[in-house]
């Protein structure tokens, strides 16, 4: 069944890692696999971030075989050589498991598609995000996990989504897990509950425009629909319209980018979403019970009808 | 909408026939209209329950306690939107929550009288079989799903399947109503003071719908029906009751009926269980 959530901040930095992993724990009921974080810190203004990962979490749940250690120093190695050819300097690197790591670089271009690509050529390794204010991680297991794995609650920054996910249509493993970076665009994700039906179509007419997919999960379609039409100049809150005419099937998602979010419902009205919508501060999640996680007060809170789009700006 | 026609029916022109004229079982017998752990209540006799610390089966639990020792009122606090509070209710209760519910809110209920301080999530009162449940705020998708009897009353919004399936009472609405509002609906009213959204009454068997403003469209087998003076005036005591304020006289109201009888369910129910549906 999934569940989603989303918060922004209006004008101002908040420790929204906490917020989100609160909302993402209270609606762990909704999805045990993994949980997913897709968050916006304060946007550099030289270079970007990048998450990516090496090899799966081969915990006990996971559909993953173990690999060896050495593999993944080796495939982190032939990441650096390849920024280092592409000409990307890294500034900062960080991990918090032996296959996920956080690297700070800065790079000639604002198109990142080159890069990414030829980064994805070493064998296992899937980049989750690249983006300037943009951070997201995944892994298995529940909100509090996944935070603690990854020192996500004091993460700083103005908004967030985030996804718990029960797997119905793929393995669990973190490359099915959500939110799904738009690739090539850097800053934009998605996470999404439900079901997508002409997934099979779609994709074959993205892959024939050049677009990757790193797994069989239909909600990554969904990420890089929203790039291609982004690619092509709609904007954001177009994109998701045209996403309910052309993507069938049963689905609510929430598409953030480096200064927005936004949420989308279709025609069916089959999957929830309760929005709360305060003076400073915007919440919406499949379940009430994740924003009360945050608003411990009584609140004002509804559902958006069938095709509706929203989107907030920070 | 080939083949369906504009239909006069309304309460007084339901006619009962086969097995619904018969008579199964004596309804003086007391056996028939008592369940098992019905308590005798004292409504002037009143608890507070805090639910803050407490999951659905906790709370669930101390409302029964509380039939049990005879109190007629129950206060709740702090529901904090979690899911499956006040279910399976078989009783006379007044009870009052401080705030909103969950998911299967007061579902599976038969005879309380319930007020929501706040706002319910989906599937509020699914199945209630008698009483009256009153949201002061709005109402997730499946307001009322298979509801059978009693009065639902919410005084915002409802989201999509208000009424899915419903067999009998009557769900009120002081806002607007999403999508598939009354889908498959087999008996009962859902009356929706402002507008409702595409594929309204789709798939409808029977019962009435009544809508103040516009529907964005409708779904098969629903068609116009014509309103008589009768039903003008259960409107205007349904909204007097709820105290509900409409932007239009209940005589603008538009009525919606099954354009065609898909299934004549009367032959299968006995006519003292179609009388508690209503």
């Amino acid at each position: 069944m999934c569940g989603i959530a989303g918060v922004i901040n209006k004008k101002k930095n908040v420790n929204v890692g906490e917020q989100m992993s609160l909302m993402l724990q209270g609606i762990k009921h909704r999805g045990p696999d993994s949980t997913g974080y897709a968050m916006y810190g304060k946007p550099k203004k030289d270079g970007f971030i990048l998450r990516f990962k090496v090899s799966e979490n081969a915990a006990e749940q996971s559909s993953s075989k173990s690999e060896d250690p050495e593999v993944l120093k080796d495939r982190k190695k032939q990441v650096d050589a390849i920024m280092k050819t592409h000409g990307a300097k890294i500034t900062k690197q960080s991990n918090s498991t032996p296959y996920a790591f956080r690297y700070e670089f800065t790079y000639k271009s604002e198109n990142l598609e080159e890069l990414a690509k030829a980064i994805e050529t070493v064998e296992n390794t899937e980049i989750l995000s690249i983006g300037k204010g943009l951070e997201l991680i995944k892994d298995l297991g529940d909100a509090t996990t996944v935070a603690d794995q990854y020192g996500l609650n004091k993460f700083m920054g103005t908004h967030g989504i985030g996804h718990t996910r029960m797997a119905t249509e793929s393995d669990v493993d973190i490359k099915s897990a959500h939110p799904y970076w738009a690739f090539p665009y850097q800053d934009v994700a998605v996470v999404h509950n439900g079901q997508l039906t002409n997934y099979w179509g779609n994709r074959r007419i993205l892959e024939r425009s050049g677009y990757r997919f790193n797994s069989n999960c239909d909600s990554e379609i969904i990420a890089v629909y929203i790039a291609d039409k982004m690619a092509k100049g709609i904007d954001l809150e177009q994109s998701m319209h045209d996403s309910l005419d052309e993507l069938d099937g049963v689905f609510t998602y929430i598409v953030s980018t480096k200064d927005q979010l936004g949420m989308a419902k279709d025609h069916m009205a089959a999957k929830p979403m309760v929005i709360y919508e305060g003076e400073d501060i915007v919440a919406c999640a499949s379940e009430e019970v994740a924003i009360r996680n945050i608003f411990p007060h009584e609140i004002k809170t509804y559902d958006p009808y069938e095709a509706e789009v929203k989107v907030w700006q920070v | 909408m080939a083949g369906l026609e504009k239909k006069s029916t309304a309460f007084d022109d339901e006619n009962l026939s086969g097995r619904s004229q018969k008579l199964f079982f004596d309804i003086t017998e007391e056996e028939n209209f008592t369940y098992y752990g019905n308590h005798e209540v004292d409504f002037n006799k009143r608890i507070e329950i805090d639910c803050e610390k407490l999951d659905g089966n906790q709370l669930n639990q101390k409302i029964r306690d509380a039939l049990r020792d005879g109190y007629g009122s129950v206060v709740i606090k702090n529901p904090g939107a979690k899911h499956a509070l006040g279910v399976g209710i078989l009783n006379k209760l007044n009870l009052i929550f401080e705030g909103s519910l969950g998911y299967f809110g007061v579902g599976c209920i038969d005879g309380p009288t319930v007020r929501i301080n706040g706002r319910v999530g989906w599937s509020c009162a699914e199945n209630m079989m008698s009483g009256k449940v009153v949201v002061e705020n709005n109402a997730g998708s499946c307001f009322g799903a298979a509801l059978r009897g009693g009065d639902l009353i919410v005084k915002g919004n409802a989201g999509a399947r208000t009424g899915i399936d419903m067999k009998g009472g009557t769900i009120l609405i002081g806002g607007n109503a999403g999508a598939y509002t009354g889908f498959m609906m087999q008996r009962g009213r859902i009356i929706v003071c402002g507008d409702v959204s595409a594929n309204m009454g789709d798939s409808m068997y029977d019962g009435i719908i009544f809508v103040g403003g516009e529907p964005k469209s409708l779904g098969t087998d629903c068609v116009e029906g014509e309103m008589n003076e009768h039903e003008v005036r259960w409107l205007e005591q349904k909204f007097k009751n709820a105290e509900i304020e409409t932007k239009v006289p209940a005589s603008k109201f538009k009525k919606y009926v099954a354009g065609r009888m898909l299934w004549n369910y009367d032959n299968l129910e006995p006519a003292e269980k179609k009388g508690i549906l209503g």
